[in-house]
């Protein structure tokens, strides 16, 4: 996929909601937290219960700031405002939100390749409650009944708008990674789209060209990884160009993805559209940051994701090879440039720590797991020194991260992946040698494929305690 | 500020749609009539020129009211449900949903 | 007796809060029946709290300022565990799981709360014939209404079962019926007393107050209910008032506004009784000064564009999902329109569609946006007036009370009774409607005394040199 035919091209803005990494919901006392035994975390507040009141949490305000701040928004004081609609996952049936006065207004997010993607708006509104169908399909069409459970309404969300400056699926998927890692850096969010911690909603058109006039755009919703955001862009820009070829048009309406089935589908079209009737929320003060408080903030957020990217870049000096490019995104996204900064402030070679941190930490941690950046740091000198071969680095790696941390040299020792010496090698490469003299003798002659085979040779018989480095070295020493 | 066209039945119509009433023919009619004297009343404010003047959002002058990140307690659930139309597997039961979402 | 009496002498232990409480459902069963100003009496509960007042009275311990005193709470004001339905089939039998703010302080003032007061369906109408549960009747004239919405909270202090009441104001809603029913009735600073527990109607216009059958009665349980509250953003954060403590210091001094505005359209009689007044003010030291604000005259046309456009969002949720009445649909949106239209009156529906209507796309600026802007000429317009007089004295209501019946038919008719009750809730002011008489057939007559923002204490001596002055 990918290519749309002829000269058409896609336009698309994204529109991603975050969950805010709060203690509480956005107006009342009751725990944000993911999960938990549906309908427990409520209160009047959040349940919408006649007489109810919400008042601002002071925390979601901070987070939504800093949300701001990275994206380069410009802070202004604002007002929040009811939108009004009818759904039974919203308690009160409006949505407390801010609407002509956000609290974060125009911005932008340069993407890697260097596009800039303008922010319209950032703003903050409350999550909904979440609805279980049930009978018919499992899914909203068909299904008999569906059940509310209201946990997650009133959760504080950050609304972030992109204007429509994306031009390709895969441009879409780097905006939505990019914003990601900045939630992430900035602590507003865990950015755990599988927990709907992110969610993502594409605006997709078509036109002929770059100077042609837009085209109707549908709104794609329900894209929970980044993959679903590429693949389902890519499938909703071509089926548009497909209608407009055969001559039909494009009718402007909300379609859901299905990632099973890989295609989107009519959600409601526009006639269905709501009249939202926006007006200030009565039961909320004005919101105005002072010059001071945006200050404070900025001044306590850490590097964002592109800077470190630049950081690591530097570290590597001139000899980048495209496969670092990839390790250096991998690693800022994952937020493990950490462990590759540490390791090289304490001379270890950035090229070795980059790729054991993008490679077998980031598998390592991938699972579940923790590890203390100085702990990392000490493995990686070993490793370089060659005190453990490159194998038995790995082990001892996936045994620390096993266990939360621990001493690597513990470990390695532990393992019995105790240094030979150089003698003990020697000994064991003159037997490998003599038992195998006609392979030896093919071999100095040139036949350079049987390194590996005594290599082989030598770890087999020293159970890989032997440094594959150091046994290639002597292998080569030793033909001349 | 011009005075907006006069309400019609249509309008009402539309209007009960919105706010999720079922009203008879009769009704419409009714409230057509009742809805429009009031609103023609309200014409008096279309004839002023407040062009000037700002919304008031809010009778107060306050700004900024915040409260900390604290958990507080939630209600019982038990307490809770005990007030709801349907319950279902300790959630709130509705009929279908027809082809929408929030 | 007051209640200031009453809570005296059950703090020094001469009177018991049971006898007390024993004394006002004896009341409640004897004149409850025809004026029907009670929703539902808690009687076991009741009994329950005068006997722990006792007990503590008997411990050594100081049950609060209304120690024993017992009081109507309007049914729009939630009380965790009873029936609070605000006279509508809606929430007929809905129990909330939490208590108002302002319960919880009566409780700890040591008030004992005997039933919950009947009301128009929301708080929207001027009459109380607007409920679920019937009409309440004026205790003067039981072919009369009580006025509303707080019809129900003025009818049963003006009956004497009680001696206090909670009621809630939007536009009028204390003012008027106390006027009707010769009781004393304040609309406190929007921002004085808590909201929370408070089921909305207009959320910029609601506001708790007290009725009494005097005016320190009323600044005591006024004293009681104020004060910031952070479950509601909208309260002021500013310590309670000290009311009583200055409630006979007099209006020397004052300069009081005699606003042409505010009376012109009522009665003779009512035109009399506010001049008569104004004479009372100006022999204790008042200087009184005519004078005219003529931008009121656009309260009443924007108030109904403002709180029916909050209306028609605060009563959304009653959708038959969480509470309250369902009739069952094929789905949810037939479900929601089917409860809505059968758990609903004519007038709820009626400003639930005025107001979506004024919020809906392409009328939004024509009629929200300008009301709110007309909020602010006349927000200005008392800015101005009260930079050059301290009080302004107008009529509560252009007639008396109006009999069962005469105005269901004609809502704007009906509305036009609010129309000098209702500036001041636009303007977040405070304003008391203190009795002055009585006119043709006995019917009690009410003035109205308004001041700006926080105000209440001087509003209250005003009041009650006019209440001494008639004594
Ligand atoms: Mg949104
Ligand atoms: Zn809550």
């Amino acid at each position: 996929m990918a290519e749309l035919p002829d000269d058409w091209e896609m336009v698309v803005g994204l529109e991603v909601h975050t969950e805010l990494a709060t203690s509480t919901k956005l107006f009342c006392g009751c725990s944000n937290a993911f999960g938990g035994e549906p309908n427990t975390n409520v209160c009047p507040v959040c349940l919408g219960l006649p007489g109810s009141l919400p008042v601002l949490n002071e925390k979601a305000v901070e987070l939504a700031i800093r949300i701001g701040l990275a994206l380069h928004c410009e802070i202004a004081p604002s007002v929040f405002a009811r939108k009004n609609y009818f759904y039974p996952d919203q308690p009160k049936d409006y949505q407390i939100s801010q609407y002509d006065k956000p609290l974060n207004g125009i911005g932008h997010l340069d993407l890697p390749d260097g596009t800039r993607v303008v922010v319209e708006r950032a703003h903050m509104e409350e999550d909904t409650g979440k609805t279980t169908h049930l009978g018919g399909t499992g899914r909203i069409h068909g299904a008999d009944e569906s059940i509310v459970d209201y946990n997650r309404a009133g959760v504080p969300l950050v609304e972030i708008v992109s204007g429509p400056d994306i031009r390709s699926a895969e441009q879409a998927r780097l905006y939505a990674a990019e914003l990601r890692a900045i939630l992430i850096a900035t602590g507003a969010s865990d950015g755990r789209m599988e927990e709907g911690s992110m969610r993502v909603d594409a605006n997709v058109s078509v036109r002929r060209g770059p100077d042609a006039p837009f085209g109707t755009r549908c709104e794609i919703k329900n894209l929970n990884s980044l993959r679903s955001v590429q693949r389902a862009i890519d499938h909703e820009a071509l089926r548009q160009v497909m209608l407009l070829e055969a001559g039909e048009t494009v009718t402007q309406e909300t379609r859901h993805w299905d990632e099973d089935a890989g295609r989107t589908q009519t959600l409601r079209s526009k006639e269905e559209a709501y009249d939202y009737r926006y007006f200030p929320e009565p039961d909320l003060v004005p919101l105005a940051p002072s010059d001071e408080q945006i200050d404070a903030i900025r001044a306590s957020l850490p590097p964002m994701p592109a800077e470190r990217r630049r950081t690591l870049l530097g570290l590597l000096g001139d000899s980048v090879t495209e496969a670092h490019a990839d390790q250096i995104s991998s690693v800022v996204d994952q937020d493990l440039d950490r462990f590759v900064t540490a390791a090289a402030a304490a001379g270890v070679g950035a090229p070795l720590a980059l790729a054991r941190v993008a490679n077998e930490l980031a598998g390592a941690l991938g699972d579940g797991g923790e590890l203390e950046e100085g702990t990392m740091v000490v493995l990686l000198e070993m490793e370089e020194a060659g005190e453990v071969s490159a194998t038995q680095a790995k082990a001892v790696l996936a045994d620390l991260v096993a266990a939360g941390g621990g001493d690597p040299r513990a470990v390695a020792k532990a393992k019995g992946f105790e240094q030979m010496d150089a003698g003990a090698l020697d000994a064991v490469l003159d037997a490998v040698i003599a038992e195998n003299a006609d392979a030896w003798q093919r071999y100095v002659e040139g036949d350079d494929k049987l390194a590996g085979f005594f290599t082989g040779k030598v770890m087999a018989a020293t159970k890989g305690q032997a440094d594959g480095k150091a046994v290639n070295a002597s292998l080569r020493q030793r033909r001349g | 500020m011009s005075e907006p066209a006069p309400l019609s039945a249509d309008d009402v119509a539309k209007v009960a749609v919105l706010a999720r009433l079922n009203l008879t023919d009769e009704e419409v009619e009714r409230f057509t009539g009742q809805l429009a004297s009031i609103l023609g009343h309200a014409a008096d404010l279309a004839a002023l020129d407040l062009s000037t003047l700002k919304v008031t959002e809010h009778p107060l002058e306050l700004s900024n009211v915040l409260r900390a990140d604290e958990v507080r307690p939630s209600l019982d659930r038990a307490e809770v449900l005990s007030q709801a139309p349907a319950v279902a597997d300790d959630r709130f039961l509705v009929p279908q949903i027809v082809g929408e979402e929030g | 007796m007051t209640a200031r009496t009453i809570a005296e002498q059950v703090r020094a232990g001469e009177r018991r809060a049971t006898e007390v409480v024993e004394a006002a459902l004896v009341e409640i069963a004897t004149h409850d029946s025809d004026l029907h100003a009670f929703t539902e009496v808690h009687t076991a509960s009741a009994r329950e709290a005068a006997e722990a007042i006792d007990a503590a009275v008997a411990a050594g311990n100081d049950p609060g300022p209304l120690a024993g005193v017992p009081i109507g709470v309007k049914d729009n004001i939630c009380q965790r565990g009873r029936v609070t339905s605000c006279a509508s089939k809606i929430l007929e039998g809905w129990q909330p799981p939490y208590d108002a703010t302002v319960v919880g302080r009566l409780a700890a003032a040591g008030a004992v709360i005997v039933g919950s007061t009947n009301m128009d369906e929301f708080a929207m109408g001027s009459s109380t014939e607007n409920s679920v549960y019937g009409p309440t009747r004026n205790p003067a004239d039981h072919s009369r209404v009580p006025g509303g919405s707080s019809g129900g909270s003025a009818a049963a202090v003006g009956a004497g079962m009680v001696p206090l009441s909670l009621g809630s104001d939007t536009g009028g809603s204390i003012r008027q019926p106390a006027a009707f029913c010769g009781v004393v009735g304040v609309k406190p600073t929007y921002g004085a007393v808590s909201r929370y527990g408070l089921v909305a109607f207009a959320s910029s216009l609601d506001q708790i107050g007290p009725f009494a059958a005097n005016v320190g009665d009323a600044a005591l349980l006024l004293e009681v209910i104020s004060g910031h509250d952070p479950l509601d953003s909208t309260s002021l954060d500013a310590p309670a008032p000290s009311l009583v403590a200055h409630l006979d210091e007099g209006v020397a001094g004052l300069r009081v506004g005699l606003c042409k505005d505010l009376i012109e359209g009522a009665s003779t009689e009512i035109t009399a009784a506010v001049a008569a007044s104004a004479e009372l003010l100006a022999a204790q030291g008042a200087e009184i000064v005519e004078m005219s604000i003529p931008e009121l005259h656009y309260g009443l046309s924007a108030y109904y564009l403002i709180a029916p456009a909050e209306a028609s969002s605060n009563l959304a949720r009653y959708d038959g999902v969480r509470y309250g009445l369902r009739v069952d649909a094929a789905n949810v949106a037939e479900m929601n329109a089917a409860s809505r239209t059968a758990g609903f009156g004519d007038e709820v529906k009626r400003r639930i569609m005025l107001g979506t209507y004024a919020l809906s796309a392409g009328y939004y600026d024509a009629y929200y946006a300008q009301a709110q802007r007309t909020r602010t000429l006349i927000i200005r317009a008392f800015a101005e007036a009260y930079a050059s007089v301290d009080l302004i004295l107008g009529a509560t209501t252009p007639t008396t009370a109006f009999e069962i019946g005469a105005k269901v038919s004609d809502p704007m008719e009906m509305y036009l009774s609010d129309v000098f009750t209702i500036p001041t809730n636009l303007a977040g002011h405070p304003a008391i409607s203190v009795p002055a008489g009585t006119g043709a057939g006995g019917l009690p007559i009410g003035v109205q005394l308004l001041g700006p923002a926080l105000s209440e204490e001087r509003l209250l001596r005003a009041a009650a040199v006019i209440e001494k002055g008639r004594a």
